[in-house]
């Protein structure tokens, strides 16, 4: 029951701690076992033989050692069974990681559709609601199986009868457990739900708080909250109902068998047909016979959410991963990009996998060194893909890309990348300092190269006025960056970093006047040089452009200058037109 | 312990029902402890071969005891859930009644933290309040109370012995645990956020560190953070499988206690031999009261911490506050700004400096300056979100504080950069700015702002979900959902917050014509950055730093040749050729 292989193979990983807490757990049978067994000994010695302290002193002594066994035992127990789950729990967290890099940025949310903050919460919520799976379900699996085993083996040559009591019962909780499980998992699953939606609808009112005023509505919303808060508690009412059932045939199961076997042994007692001794064992026996079962059903459902969240994982590590594997590292020749070169697109198509439209198709055009490349259309023209492709995020699926004479996929992946500076449209800031932020780019810069990119980027003066200045943690002391200023530190890592080639995904959203100039001029300078495909939103910058590609639907509708577009009178002047109705 | 009080302060309206769920939780312990008590019984009886009658009393008890646990276990979990899930529906409307007077100012800490994520979180901590933290212990004392008065009324020392071992376990274990598991405790919830914020380093940033080649890096350092989280992890382990090796030393050895008080008292004659074998069973069965107790203590403490936090929030006196004897609604609409001051903290410069200006019914005017020159405080003082002194608004000729609140909010209509659309369905959405409207109505004005096309799209018309969990909106619809609500909510003063802050410049200019030919007849104070559409306003005011720098309409302005003209100038090098 809920033996995931796919689990069990991780499982397999932490073998040994796993055998260890299985042993622990039967060694603990066993001396649960000889507890009884002394205890049986020492109340029918007191009771029947009216053996005094003093005759029974050696066996109280014994007992103490078992109890003291037991435990020893039971620590031990808990730290193996611990033991695995840590340990499985980042294998598993390593692999999803790994697995996500291997996919690469253009793989990861495009081919899968899974966002960031799903595989965000899969490898830390998700890999941490293992821990019950690991720690508790699946010992006590094993352990279910073999303990009732073993107290039967030793309850059989003493008194088969209450034997065969224990035999014929012991299946009836499994396969209750089986019959109500299944509906009760559909229940939490419908409860989880609920939840999820009062917490959403909560949060979604605390948030729109002000809406809400603005809109005179606030207190309305208490009223709301009540009736939300109380559907829930029906609703979940209604699903512990049958949980809760679940349980009670369970304990019902184990308690009436129980009571089964003490009358029985009670009247076969009376008869004269079993010694007290015996009988008393059997009747400390039974409860912990049926006790790992029980404790089955108790952390089966601890378990549950474990099992829901690993079948989450192992569905995103299932995901196909792109024949180009991005932690591979070719150990072929570093390019050579002294100009004149030239990066030449011949007829490069590319779909990503699970959609039916192309996102390139059959596209074809050339950078030339030292000239600026201006990609301008809508969105979901192809533009992205490009960048993708430059950066070797993905590759063609038909086509090729040349660097001269030569196939760009046939250089070392590492020295390509080292040719690129890069500002993306939504640069990443790392939880580390500011320095180390911008050196990123470059880690060999010295401080005072760091410094000075700050200075070319414009986020020097903000920066210096911090209290730790070059060393603030981002995020921390004041330190929220706007998104100004992330687009900044994007730039003065592409200041730092001394690459001949450099992609610039334009800021598309309006700063204020002051800055929009500012930046216009700081991204003047940084295409000082270099070689550069820029994806441009603003006009000052497409005018500078040596030229323009207009992208649709993955294809170059129009390339040319500026002034070329313009007297065309195609769709690049249309957009033009456009732009300049608001004035 | 104040807090505790008034938390469970929450649980006063189901005392009946709490009450019942504490005698089913005793009644349940109490069937375990009988079930095995009568069956010890039973056989220690038969073992003196009596006649079977005598016997009869110890079977039907077995058999009672056999089905009656189940059965109370089964109504107690029910009693106390339903009590549990009452409570948090009690906190959560009661947490909304005392925090909505304090939005937004109070939710906010000097650093744009955000107070309400905590508060939520701390919220969702208290879940399984009463389940999990109230019940166990007043279950245990119950049990424990009764169970020693019962074996002590055999002989007294046994009765202490067992209410000495159940007092250690069910208070000593879980308070040194506690003690033991705060340190790795502590050392868990540092890990994980290291290694959460390194995940959504390595995932958000994978471009970045693909490009500067330090992919291997980034996942060593995963590694190396979950290994660091893993052995803090065992450390915790320590400290819950001492608490589980604890009770069960503490159960065993009262056990052994009992037997050695209990053997020469037997052998003395004292005792009847019969009670031996019932007493391994009582002691044995009485510590399931107590085991709960260690995660109860966790739950407790977690519990504690949530509500103190949550109090602290919610006793904090709102910063606008209902007039004592409000006016009547004002008689008309006319605004008026009479030097107007204010700043945020008393320790920060003021964002506005003695703003004057006269509004009276259908005067459009804007509120222009770079970013940070405390143009959207107007919005936050007219909706009263902010109290203000010194300085006078007037609405109809009298203070704006003389009215009640929702009289004078009822007047004023805003757009924020960020429309908030609830995840509810899209009539709810709009309903909110009025809630008799009509279907008719609702079409209307979603024609009206020119979502008509947007809307035939819908796959289910107006019961369509919107937000998180349906419907996505572009930024641009979003505002024009926003616009919807303003039309709805017929109010005569608009407030337009940089409506066109997140869009792109061609759904801007869209919509500044829509705002613009829709916002005829009504008051206006626009307040934005985007020097766009402003020459059909009446008068134009440019801010800097709270200051006004200059007034006057968009041609006077750009002949001014001052600060407007400047911001002017520079934005028009963008979009003109």
């Amino acid at each position: 029951m809920n033996l995931d292989p796919r689990l069990l193979r991780q499982a397999w990983q932490a073998r040994f701690a796993l055998l260890a807490t299985i042993l622990l757990g039967l060694l603990g049978a066993l001396a649960i076992v000889f507890q009884a067994r002394l205890l049986s000994q020492i109340v029918a010695g007191v009771f029947i033989d009216h053996h005094t302290l003093a005759q029974v002193q050696p066996l109280l002594i014994l007992l103490l050692g078992v109890i003291l066994l037991r435990v020893l035992v039971s620590l031990a127990g808990d730290l193996s069974a611990n033991a695995v789950a840590v340990k499985v729990k980042n294998n598993l967290r390593t692999l999803l990681m790994r697995r996500w890099f291997e996919r690469g940025p253009a793989g990861a949310e495009q081919q899968t559709g899974a966002t960031t903050g799903e595989v965000t919460a899969a490898a830390i919520q998700g890999i941490e609601s293992l821990e019950a799976y690991f720690s508790q379900y699946l010992p006590q699996l094993i352990l279910s199986a073999l303990i009732p085993l073993a107290i039967l083996t030793v309850v059989f040559p003493l008194d088969w009868l209450s034997g065969l009591a224990l035999l014929v019962t012991a299946p009836l909780i499994p396969i209750f457990m089986r019959l109500v499980g299944s509906a009760s998992q559909t229940a939490t699953g419908r409860q989880w739900q609920a939840l999820g939606r009062l917490s959403a609808f909560f949060l979604d009112t605390l948030q729109g708080l002000s809406t809400l005023k603005a809109l005179g509505r606030s207190l309305d919303q208490a009223q709301k909250v009540a009736s939300v808060a109380d559907q829930y508690r029906l609703t979940t009412m209604q699903v512990l109902r049958v949980t809760f059932l679940s349980a009670l045939v369970l304990e019902l199961v184990s308690t009436i068998s129980t009571a089964v076997v003490a009358v029985e042994i009670g009247i076969r007692l009376l008869y004269g047909q079993i010694a007290f001794e015996q009988a008393f064992f059997v009747l400390l026996m039974a409860p912990e016979f049926y006790l790992p079962l029980r404790q089955l059903g108790l952390r089966f459902h601890a378990a549950m959410t474990g099992i829901s969240a690993a079948q989450q994982i192992f569905d995103l590590l299932a995901l196909p991963v792109p024949e180009s594997t991005h932690l591979l590292e070719s150990s072929l020749a570093a390019p050579n990009l002294q100009p004149p070169f030239e990066i030449c697109f011949n007829s490069v198509s590319y779909t990503y996998p699970g959609r039916q439209l192309e996102a390139l198709d059959n596209l074809s055009f050339t950078l030339h060194a030292g000239k600026v490349t201006a990609l301008v259309g809508p969105s979901g023209s192809g533009k992205t893909t490009i960048v993708n492709l430059l950066l070797r995020f993905i590759q063609p699926q038909s086509g090729a890309i040349w660097l001269n004479d030569q196939l760009l996929s046939g250089f070392d992946l590492a020295a390509w990348r080292q040719q690129i500076a890069w500002v993306p449209q939504q640069p990443h800031l790392f939880h580390d300092t500011i320095a180390a932020n911008i050196r990123l780019a470059w880690p060999a810069a010295s401080p005072e190269d760091v410094r000075l990119a700050a200075r070319q980027a414009g986020l020097a003066d903000w920066i210096e006025a911090l209290p730790q200045s070059y060393d603030t943690l981002v995020g921390e002391s004041g330190a929220r960056l706007s998104t100004g200023q992330v687009q900044r530190l994007a730039l003065a890592r592409a200041f730092l970093r001394p690459a001949p080639i450099l992609i610039l995904d334009e800021p598309s959203a309006y700063l204020d006047p002051a800055l929009e100039v500012w930046l216009e001029q700081s991204i003047h300078q940084l295409c000082v040089g270099r070689t550069v495909l820029v994806i441009a939103h603003r006009l000052t910058t497409i005018q500078q452009a040596n030229q323009i590609l207009f992208l649709s639907n993955g294809r170059v509708v129009e390339s040319g200058t500026h002034a070329d577009l313009l007297s065309a009178g195609g769709s690049y002047a249309a957009l033009l037109s456009a732009y300049r109705g608001g004035r | 312990m104040k807090i505790i009080v008034r938390l469970l302060g929450f649980l006063r309206p189901f005392t009946a029902r709490v009450a019942l769920s504490i005698l089913l939780g005793v009644a349940t312990i109490a069937s375990a402890i009988g079930l095995l008590g009568a069956s010890a019984d039973l056989i220690a009886r038969a073992a003196l071969h009596p006649s079977i009658a005598t016997l009869q009393v110890a079977i039907v008890g077995v058999r009672f005891f056999g089905i009656s646990r189940a059965v109370f276990r089964y109504l107690e979990r029910l009693v106390s859930h339903s009590v549990n899930f009452r409570l948090l529906a009690q906190f959560r409307t009661s947490f909304y009644r005392s925090i909505e007077p304090l939005a937004p100012a109070r939710l906010m800490d000097y650093q744009g933290g955000d107070l309400l994520s905590r508060a939520i979180a701390d919220i969702e901590t208290l879940e399984n309040f009463y389940v999990r933290a109230v019940a166990p212990p007043l279950v245990a004392l119950i049990v424990t109370i009764g169970m020693s008065l019962f074996i002590g009324s055999y002989h007294p020392e046994l009765g202490l012995l067992l209410a000495g071992g159940l007092l250690v376990s069910g208070v000593g274990v879980p308070v040194v645990t506690r003690i033991l598991a705060r340190k790795p405790g502590r050392q868990i919830v540092a890990a994980r956020s290291q290694l959460s914020a390194a995940v959504v380093d390595g995932l958000q940033g994978m471009p970045e560190l693909l490009l500067y080649n330090r992919s291997d890096a980034a996942l060593d350092q995963i590694n190396h953070l979950g290994r660091q989280m893993g052995a803090a992890q065992m450390r915790l382990a320590w400290a819950g499988g001492l608490a589980n090796a604890l009770n069960l030393g503490l159960m065993l050895l009262t056990l052994w206690g009992i037997l050695w008080l209990s053997i020469p008292l037997v052998s003395a004659d004292v005792l009847p031999g019969i009670l031996l074998a019932v007493l391994v069973q009582l002691t044995l069965a009485s510590f399931e009261a107590v085991l709960p107790l260690a995660s109860a203590a966790q739950n407790l403490e977690t519990s504690l911490e949530a509500g103190r936090r949550l109090f602290a929030l919610a006793d904090l006196p709102p910063m606008v506050s209902e007039p004592a004897a409000p006016l009547p609604p004002p008689a008309n609409s006319d605004v008026e700004l009479v030097n107007l001051t204010f700043s945020y903290a008393p320790e920060l410069p003021p964002a506005l400096r003695n703003l004057s200006a006269a509004l009276p019914l259908g005067r459009r005017i804007a509120i222009v300056g770079p970013s940070g020159a405390g143009k959207s405080t107007l919005s936050n003082l007219l909706l009263r979100f902010w109290p203000h002194i010194p300085g006078q608004i007037l609405l109809g000729g009298q203070p704006l504080s003389s009215y009640s609140l929702s009289d004078s909010r009822k007047r004023i209509g805003v757009i924020s950069p960020h429309t908030m659309v609830f995840t509810a369905t899209l009539r709810e959405n709009l309903c909110l700015a009025q809630p008799a409207a009509t279907d008719a109505e609702l079409i209307s004005a979603l024609t009206h702002v020119q979502l008509s096309e947007w809307f035939s799209a819908l796959p289910n018309g107006l019961d369509t979900w919107l937000g998180e969990q349906g419907h996505q909106m572009s930024a641009g619809e979003r505002q024009r959902l926003a616009l919807a609500r303003l039309l709805l909510q017929n109010a005569p003063i608009w407030i337009l917050d940089e409506p066109t802050a997140n869009l792109d410049a061609l759904t801007e200019q869209a919509l500044i014509q829509t705002l613009l030919a829709l916002s005829a007849g009504h008051t206006v104070i626009w307040i934005t950055h985007r020097l766009i559409g402003l020459d059909a306003l009446d008068e134009i005011i440019a801010l800097d730093a709270g200051i006004v720098m200059e007034r006057g309409r968009h041609a006077d302005l750009i002949s001014a040749d001052g600060l407007y003209a400047h911001l002017w100038r520079l934005q028009n090098r963008q979009i003109t050729s």
